[in-house]
């Protein structure tokens, strides 16, 4: 059977349209295929944050500060407009004494792990946000966070990398050859075929796993992002309380919101976004908008007499471990995974993309990937 | 406050829906966001306009009198310049979120056992190049202008583009002293004539139309479009009387508009344009209904409409919904529905068995049959989307041209929604109330209905206020 091209990407979502780059980078012709149009899944519903802010030293920091660096990489190339890139730096405050003794021992740890974090003291918080409550205890600045606009982001990451793009159109199978080795995918228009396959679906990752007979416990966790009227800039950064870090790694399945508060180039302020796990269940929350909107209020009080417009719901992919998997699957030879990053994916997209080429080309990956093996959880299952 | 049944809309479903349930014993609140009760289909002058004959405006005058004088005696709690953003579905009941007009600043709450959604329709524009020039109006609009504010849009006006609308806003005009210089329908009146059986009614109220745009002599272009809209105005006269460039940066406006013939297959036939001198051109291709509440709700929808029962019961428990937000249909159709609701609703609650009533159900019957015979018959030309230009505006609210969207197309978007996401088409105030077809129409995809879980923009104080746990952290 003739070869379609070297690798197929399931996914035309934001991390699906960072392989293709990578990939076609590292001169492999690639095809990108998806059930449903470009960012038709979580990328279209993300804020578009690029935070090291958010994440404790470890392995995730690590992809989160080789993606920044990436981002930054593809911004200078000319890609900056058109994704709305923005290194506009985070501003992580913290309420009470308490909060801000974690807080800066968080920074503290980050730094040493590569990451700038500027301590602020309370009473300079408003000379990077005019608008910020008063009796903040005080804060950091970071200024190596930033944003884009993920539905964006991935259409012209697509567009960059002169990958195929196949739209509306289903994988429903992952074919083996002799050996379990991966021969291409099959879909509801006819098969493809190529001697690698990146599972980069997302929230459906699981699903696609199972397609190739193996397992990869991919979970979902909704999210409200609040979106306010067109505003003339007043919220410079992206900001947010510091009980927001406690929430990402929490295990808790209540409702938690913790506002990032942030200012988009179209006018909007976007807040959220809020984590439930619910399942697939779109339906409104109207507690957890409340909850948003209180947040959001609490850290800028001019927000209460703002409106807001809209509200989009999303659902979060993420593992047991809250890392992603990314790399090869020893179980599938062939077959790549690339997803679970959970409510970070538009952030670490550009650091997956390239250890995913890097995977894909038999270089030596610049990240440590035994953290995010795709088969760590069946080990520890047997 | 609390009531034991909330009526959200008080147009024609809306009236017979509150009258029919309190007339069996149950407290029903009536919530609207207008200033006094009819909806867009009784919409009545301000008082302040002292008209003398406001029902020369207005078709069945005699119903509307016998619901406001029905609403004046009974028992119902009217809660005008409600706006509603959500109803929420709680452990004992609905609460109705409304914000207070017109302002909408201040929040106002309804806690019901039950809801009756008559939240209507609106009219629905498709986009072709200059509708965005001053001048240009909606058809429902026009008519409001007259209605409500018992003003003309201009003096003389083209009235276009598809359904059945367009008739009584023609003769509106014209009987209001506005020089209708054509009513263009792109519909072929052999497709109406197909439906006749289904019809019988609507016919004769067509009949009546006919006479009277021929007494205005209103010439009749069926199977006619309107391509483009002219602007000018860009000179305007000195004290001195002479012409000269204005400089007060003001729009240009309508001056104009090109109608075309269409083909069989809705395509313009090459040749056939014309121009048409106007100040106002009053367009609409049809009506779509109000479901924002209902999805909030989780309701179930049937295409672009609400899905009810025979008892005009959506799927969740409590919830009923009647007239344009069911499938557009008309004010009698609403009438019916918003009858049988009321009913339903009130039996529900007292616990006794619905008793529909006959007459209601077959007028119900009888008109949606009328209702689906108009919509396959009034169509929009199928091609439209073809006579668009890439410099037209599609999203007024983010100003998103049709170029635009055909760049998000070639990006990868399939849909509406990515369409959306790619370009903001639909982000804006309206909430793509105004552009979702047209962006659907560009897409090449059927439309589909559009999650706006607030219903109207709200506060974020107001929000954050019903936060259990405000409070600094």
């Amino acid at each position: 059977m003739p070869l379609t091209c070297d690798v197929v990407v399931i996914g035309a979502g934001v991390v699906g349209a960072a392989c293709a780059l990578y990939a076609t980078r590292a001169g492999l012709d690639t095809v990108v295929v998806d059930r449903g149009p470009v960012a038709g899944g979580t990328t279209g519903a993300g804020e578009g944050n690029l935070l090291v802010s958010d994440k404790e030293p470890g392995p995730e920091l690590e992809l989160a500060l080789l993606s920044a660096r990436l981002w930054a990489e593809l911004a200078r190339e000319g890609l900056g407009k058109a994704v709305e890139y923005e290194a506009k730096g985070g501003v992580v405050v913290a309420g009470g004494e308490a909060a801000r003794a974690g807080l800066e021992e968080l920074a503290a740890g980050q730094r040493a792990a590569g990451v700038e974090a500027v301590p602020v003291p309370a009473d300079r918080l408003t000379d990077l946000e005019p608008y910020l409550a008063p009796g903040l205890a005080g804060g950091v600045h970071y200024p190596q966070d930033a944003q884009v606009m993920p539905a964006l982001a991935a259409a012209h990451l697509l567009r960059a990398s002169g990958a195929r793009l196949l739209t509306g159109r289903e994988v429903t199978g992952v074919l083996r050859g002799t050996g379990g080795a991966v021969r291409g995918v099959r879909t509801d228009r006819g098969d493809l075929h190529a001697p690698a396959v990146v599972n980069a679906a997302g929230t459906w990752g699981g699903e696609v796993a199972a397609r190739a007979g193996v397992t990869l416990p991919v979970l979902p966790r909704r999210g409200f992002v609040l979106v306010t009227e067109p505003l003339p800039p007043r919220v410079r950064h992206k900001v947010y309380a510091a009980d927001y870090v406690a929430d990402v790694a929490s295990d808790s399945a209540a409702l938690q919101t913790s506002p990032v508060v942030e200012g988009t180039p179209a006018g909007p302020v976007l807040i959220g976004a809020s984590r439930e796990r619910v399942g697939f269940d779109r339906s409104l929350s109207i507690p957890a908008l409340r909850a948003l909107a209180a947040g959001a209020t609490r850290l800028f009080p001019f927000l209460a007499g703002v409106r807001a417009m809209r509200t989009y719901a999303g659902f979060r992919p993420y593992l047991p471990d809250h890392l992603p998997a990314i790399g090869p699957d020893p179980r599938a030879p062939g077959l790549h995974h690339a997803c679970g990053h959970e409510g970070a994916g538009i952030g670490l997209a550009t650091g997956t993309g390239h250890l995913i080429a890097q995977a894909l080309t038999g270089r030596a990956p610049d990240l440590d990937l035994r953290p995010f093996r795709p088969d760590r959880f069946t080990e520890e299952a047997e | 406050m609390r009531t034991d049944l909330a009526v959200i809309g008080a147009g024609p479903a809306g009236l017979a829906a509150a009258l029919a349930a309190c007339a069996r014993g149950v407290r029903v609140a009536l919530v609207d966001a207008a200033t006094e009760a009819g909806g867009q289909f009784y919409r009545q002058p301000a008082a302040g306009l002292r008209a003398g004959r406001p029902e020369a405006l207005h078709h069945r005058w005699r119903t509307w009198e016998r619901l406001r004088d029905g609403l004046a005696a009974s028992a119902v709690r009217v809660l005008t310049d409600h706006h509603v953003w959500a109803v929420e579905r709680g452990p004992d009941g609905f609460t109705v979120h409304a914000l207070l007009g017109p302002e909408q600043e201040e929040p106002a709450e309804v806690h019901a056992r039950a809801v009756i959604l008559a939240t209507g329709g609106y009219e629905q524009v498709l986009p072709f190049p200059g509708w965005t020039l001053p001048g240009v109006v909606t058809a429902g609009g026009a008519q409001a202008m007259l209605k409500g504010g018992l003003v003309v849009p201009g003096r003389r006006a083209v009235v276009a583009g598809s359904g059945p609308l367009l008739l009584p806003v023609a003769t509106g005009l014209a009987a209001a002293g506005v020089e209708v210089a054509a009513l263009v329908e792109s519909t072929a009146p052999r497709r109406l004539a197909g439906h006749v059986p289904a019809l019988a009614g609507k016919l004769a109220e067509g009949a009546g139309y006919a006479a009277r745009l021929l007494r205005h002599r209103v010439p009749v272009l069926t199977r006619h479009t309107v391509v483009r809209a002219h602007g000018g105005g860009t000179m305007t006269p000195r004290p001195d009387g002479a012409m000269a460039p204005r400089t007060d940066g003001a729009p240009l406006r309508l001056t104009g508009v090109t109608v075309a013939a269409l083909d069989g297959d809705g395509r313009v036939r090459p040749g056939t344009e014309r121009h048409l001198p106007c100040d106002t051109l009053a367009v609409g291709h049809g009506m779509l209904p109000h479901t924002d509440l209902a999805d909030g709700l989780g309701c179930r929808l049937d295409g672009l409409a609400v899905a009810v029962d025979a008892e005009q019961r959506t799927d969740v428990p409590g919830v009923w919904a009647a007239g344009e937000a069911t499938g557009v249909g008309g004010a009698a159709l609403a009438l019916a529905e918003g009858h049988l609701a009321g009913r339903s609703a009130a039996a529900r609650l007292r616990g006794t068995t619905p008793d529909p009533a006959p007459a209601a159900v077959k007028a119900r019957t009888k008109l949606r049959r009328s209702a689906a015979a108009l919509d396959s018959a009034y169509a929009p030309p199928a091609h439209w989307p073809e006579q668009v230009t890439d410099d037209t505006v599609i999203c007024r609210c983010e100003e998103v041209t049709a170029g635009a969207v055909r760049d998000a197309l070639d990006l990868g978007a399939g849909d509406e929604r990515t369409v959306k996401l790619l370009t903001r088409a639909g982000m804006g105030w309206c909430q793509g109330r105004m552009c979702s077809t047209a962006v659907a129409g560009l897409a090449g995809c059927p439309p589909t209905p559009s999650r706006r879980p607030f219903a109207r923009p709200v506060p974020l104080g107001v929000l954050a206020r019903q936060h259990p746990q405000e409070g600094p952290s």
